[in-house]
């Protein structure tokens, strides 16, 4: 129990002896500022005269710098980062975020670009685009990229409507009308098919873990617009029968889309493009590095292959004829027209190129090795506590069943995540994928060390002892955090998602 | 490779542990006919760390950036002031290096900004409330536009003419995809919306100010909109609801905008940060997350989550109310912080700002014998050249100034328009020097 005072990185975590913090609203007084605003020297004019009708009040807190600062260094002070310890959050390949992109996505020449300058001034921005799109080629065995979607969800959409205006250039788009998805799928799979008009309809998985081909041929028919696979799978393992199955659905006429999020396991080893896939997406913020944010932005390249390149989101980006200059494309009449705004994520492609570029020819396979080597490393030093739930090597990933605990104990997958924070560690993914009961997802990634590794699994195994012996101590976690576990059903019962000033200010200036 | 630690002693040992002679037998269930060996890929040569700064560094510098010339350039990305306070919080790896708070207990912090934006925004536009934001500004519009489809279940939206065309080529390729139909609105004078192909649309989109920076009357818009029994949804500056009477005030039922403004770096577009806010009848429906204020479930102390999850792809899948995963949390801690920094007064004096290097342009470029369209305009208008507005663009960029927007691509006969955009960085000597140099360029 020494861990759970003691502090891994040096920090003072904060408690439940902390108070609860102010919202910075309670902060404000009247007349502070945080910064000095810029001095104008153009005539003053009257508003209304200008401006028609203005608003009354506005009621944004007032508060000074140094004040604003702590306000939120605290804040940071109650919320968990990579770089405060280890994140194994499965399928969301939580890995260090090296501090040199940061740097190179500061230079003035990236940061300070506007999207509408005329494109002959941005030569630099175009060749580093087409950089990655180039060296994203080479990686997927695609033989087109684009990175004009803004997320990964965002490109699990676009891929479906290149799909479908591939379908509709064939006189076929109203009959292929059923997109399937494996019952392991992530959840944007499902709904990104929605949002392109397709019915959903549900693909089985055997019990060892595979695309469960049986019930995938008794649903492929000339009404199949496409399959959305994702490999390897939501449970770490990576797709025997891929190209067996690329080929059954090719043989109706249908397309086959590759969910990316696991391509970590795939870097520099295997190259989806090659397995018989005709599109997919990344998350350049999963596998390619760029931070997460605490929630986005989410980076979503998509590579697809040349059957389906006349469809593409304009701007096109690609090498002038007959010159090495890279142009915006925008003379596409097959195109789907734009999924955004301007240049898809500019700056996170930034951090992108700069650490594909680290990595270069020589190290781009270590990634895939390491991530493959960590994950199954974990599994094996887990195997007698947390069984997993296939008897197969992993990928990048590995998927523990706590069932026995749930069953003996009353203790549930949560419970041991939550007693993990307490250990000083964030918790694995839970309950995804759905088809696994009290399932622990665990991601290491390769940027973690061995011994870190080590100390994750002796607090598992730590962790699991206790749920025998002492059950309450995982009901009760997590107690090493500003607040215990919170009241879910009350959030959504009692909904309150902003502040609002008080009604009445008599005497106040507001 | 410094970010991976692995030893060749980690390795051994580790393999020993699993059980396994190397580490290519971990991939044994991958066919060999689909492995490549390491290395084997055509890729550039990986550099140090000194060379690949250099590197990027000279490609940076191959861009004409804005500490370089003068911008009059907006059109939706605005140059305004980053306080140094935004990027020191920003870039706190406790916020930068999370993922999204799925664990409320160890993501308290940043719940909380989440909390506090969702309420400066809601009050921005004067709204019941607001999410946890959206990619974009674009993006956002159409998400709003097709909640409006699901709500009042037509199948049509309008949107007017004096939208930014990018926003309305997004909204173009999604409703293609849902076989959704989109009416245009004209806007004949650049300054008023025709309403008058709305009827049966599920909603309608008007800019405010709208593309031409011209404030639209959104009692109006309302009144349109109740005619047509559609939702009114408001593509907002906020920036501008600092001073202006907020679309909520009017009853607009959605208020979307594009957040860049507010602390975030224009980056060539991106990652920007989208706004969605509306009326509290309507928070079931909407798309992207939302953060609640809540009680620990065995105590006292309040405490913030991700609520109404249920509408959310993780659960919902295909009956979700959208396909959307991420938001842009970090970009809303960037808008988060400017907000605070600036706060009231200093929102306001920004606004203010920009208003009157608006109206002294507007009234210099008259003296000089330019037409300006310009009624109620916030700080963008159209500048009517006696020649080609691309080329007068060119030449000014020669002289250092980057002079707008040439509407002649996106809009019929406004070849000879330039879209003007002047903010609070801009002041007299910078718009005397843009009127002179335009009066030498169009001589």
């Amino acid at each position: 129990m020494g861990r759970i005072d003691s502090n891994r990185d040096g920090l003072d975590r904060p408690s439940k002896r902390m108070p609860e913090p102010q919202l910075i609203f309670d902060r404000s007084h009247p007349g502070r500022i945080g910064c000095n605003v810029p001095v104008c020297d153009t005539p003053e004019v009257d508003l209304e005269a200008v401006l028609g009708e203005l608003r009354t009040e506005l009621h944004l807190p007032e508060i000074g710098e140094l004040d604003l600062l702590r306000h939120f260094t605290n804040l940071s002070h109650i919320n968990y980062g990579i770089e405060t310890g280890f994140y194994p959050l499965g399928s969301c390949t939580m890995k260090y975020n090296p501090k040199i992109n940061e740097r190179t996505a500061a230079l003035p020449g990236f940061a300070q670009i506007h999207p509408m300058q005329p494109v002959e001034t941005i030569p630099g921005a175009l060749e580093l685009l087409y950089g990655v799109q180039d060296m994203l080629c080479e990686i997927t065995g695609f033989s087109e990229i684009t990175l004009q979607p803004l997320a990964g969800a965002h490109g699990e959409m676009t891929c479906l409507m290149l799909i479908k205006a591939y379908h509709e250039s064939r006189g076929e788009g109203v009959q292929r009308s059923v997109v399937l998805v494996p019952d392991s799928a992530h959840g944007t799979n499902p709904a990104s098919a929605a949002r392109c008009g397709y019915d959903v309809v549900s693909v089985g998985t055997t019990p060892e873990g595979n695309t469960d081909l049986v019930d995938l041929a008794s649903k492929l028919n000339s009404g199949v617009a496409a399959l959305m696979l994702t490999n390897p799978s939501t449970l770490g393992l990576f797709e025997p029968n891929i190209e067996q199955i690329c080929g059954m659905v090719h043989a109706v006429g249908g397309q086959v889309f590759c969910d990316g999020a696991n391509m970590n396991a795939m870097v520099g080893t295997t190259r989806p493009g090659d397995h018989g896939f005709d599109c997919m997406h990344l998350n350049l913020h999963k596998t390619f590095s760029t931070p997460h944010g605490g929630g986005g932005p989410g980076c979503g390249a998509i590579g697809l292959q040349h059957h389906l390149e006349p469809f593409l989101p304009v701007p096109v980006l690609r090498r002038a004829d007959r010159s090495e200059s890279i142009i915006a494309d925008y003379n596409r009449p097959l195109s789907i027209g734009r999924v955004s705004a301007y240049y898809g994520q500019f700056l996170m492609e930034v951090r992108a190129y700069t650490y594909l570029r680290a990595f270069g020819k020589q190290h781009m396979a270590d990634i895939s090795r390491h991530a493959v080597l960590n994950a199954n490393y974990v599994r094996a030093r887990l195997k007698d506590v947390l069984p997993p739930a296939h008897d197969r090597p992993c990928m990048h990933e590995c998927i523990l069943t706590a069932e026995k605990y749930k069953k003996e104990n009353g203790i549930r997958a949560l419970d041991i995540s939550k007693r993990l924070i307490d250990y000083g560690f964030h918790p694995p993914t839970n309950y995804f994928p759905l088809i696994v009961p009290e399932c622990l997802m665990i991601e290491p990634t390769e940027t973690e060390a061995k011994e870190t590794l080590d100390e994750f699994c002796d607090a598992l195994i730590a962790i699991c002892k206790e749920a025998v012996e002492n059950p309450d101590l995982l009901h009760n976690a997590p107690q090493t955090q500003i607040v215990g576990r919170l009241d879910e059903t009350l959030a959504v019962k009692n909904l309150d998602v902003r502040w609002w000033p008080a009604k009445v200010t008599v005497g106040v200036g507001v | 490779m410094p970010y991976i630690p692995h030893t060749e002693a980690d390795r051994q040992a580790m393999l020993a542990t699993i059980g396994a002679e190397t580490i290519e037998e971990l991939f044994r269930e991958i066919p060999e006919n689909l492995r490549v060996a390491p290395g084997a890929l055509n890729l550039p040569p990986a550099l140090d760390e000194p060379r690949l700064m250099a590197h990027l560094t000279a490609l940076s510098k191959k861009n004409v950036n804005l500490a370089d010339v003068t911008c009059f350039l907006g059109a939706g990305i605005y140059d305004r002031y980053i306080p140094a306070t935004v990027g020191a919080v920003i870039s706190r790896g406790e916020f930068l290096t999370a993922y999204t708070p799925y664990q409320p207990e160890a993501s308290q912090g940043y719940l909380q900004t989440i909390y506090e934006f969702q309420s400066m925004v809601a009050e921005l536009f004067g709204s019941d409330l607001a999410n946890a934001s959206m990619y974009d500004g674009g993006t956002a519009m159409a998400e709003a536009a097709i909640m409006a489809t699901g709500i009042k279940r037509r199948n049509k939206v309008a949107v007017s003419q004096a939208i930014h065309p990018h926003f309305r080529q997004i909204l173009d390729t999604y409703c293609w995809s849902m076989g959704i139909e989109v009416v245009t609105l004209p806007t004949p004078n650049l300054e008023t919306t025709d309403y008058g192909l709305a009827d049966g649309a599920a909603c309608i989109v008007v800019g405010y100010p709208n593309f031409f920076g011209t404030i639209e009357d959104l009692a109006s818009a309302r009144k349109a909109a109740d005619e047509a029994g559609a939702l009114l949804i408001v593509v907002a500056d906020p920036v501008a609801c600092a001073l202006l009477k907020p679309p909520g005030e009017y009853g607009a039922d959605v208020v979307v905008g594009e957040g860049q403004p507010m602390g975030v770096a224009m980056g060539l577009g991106g990652p920007l940060v989208g706004l969605f806010a509306c009326k509290k009848d309507l928070i079931r429906q909407i798309p992207g997350r939302i953060v609640g204020r809540t009680k620990e479930a065995h105590g006292d102390r309040g405490g913030y989550v991700m609520t109404l999850r249920t509408r959310e792809q993780d659960i919902r899948r295909e009956k979700a109310t959208s396909n959307i995963c991420t938001n842009e949390a970090l970009m809303a801690l960037a808008a988060t912080v400017y907000m605070t920094t600036l706060g009231k007064n200093g929102m306001k004096a920004v606004a203010d700002a920009s208003v009157r290097n608006t109206q002294y342009m507007i009234s210099e470029l008259r003296s000089a014998g330019f037409t300006v369209h310009a009624g109620r305009v916030f700080g963008e208008f159209v500048l009517e050249l006696p020649k080609d507005a691309a080329s007068v663009r060119d030449a000014m960029l020669e002289k250092g100034i980057l002079a707008g927007l040439p509407l002649g691509s996106y809009y019929a006969k406004m070849d000879n328009s330039l879209l003007v955009a002047v903010t609070e960085l801009r002041d007299k000597s910078q718009i005397d020097t843009y009127v002179t140099s335009l009066r030498e360029v169009v001589a």
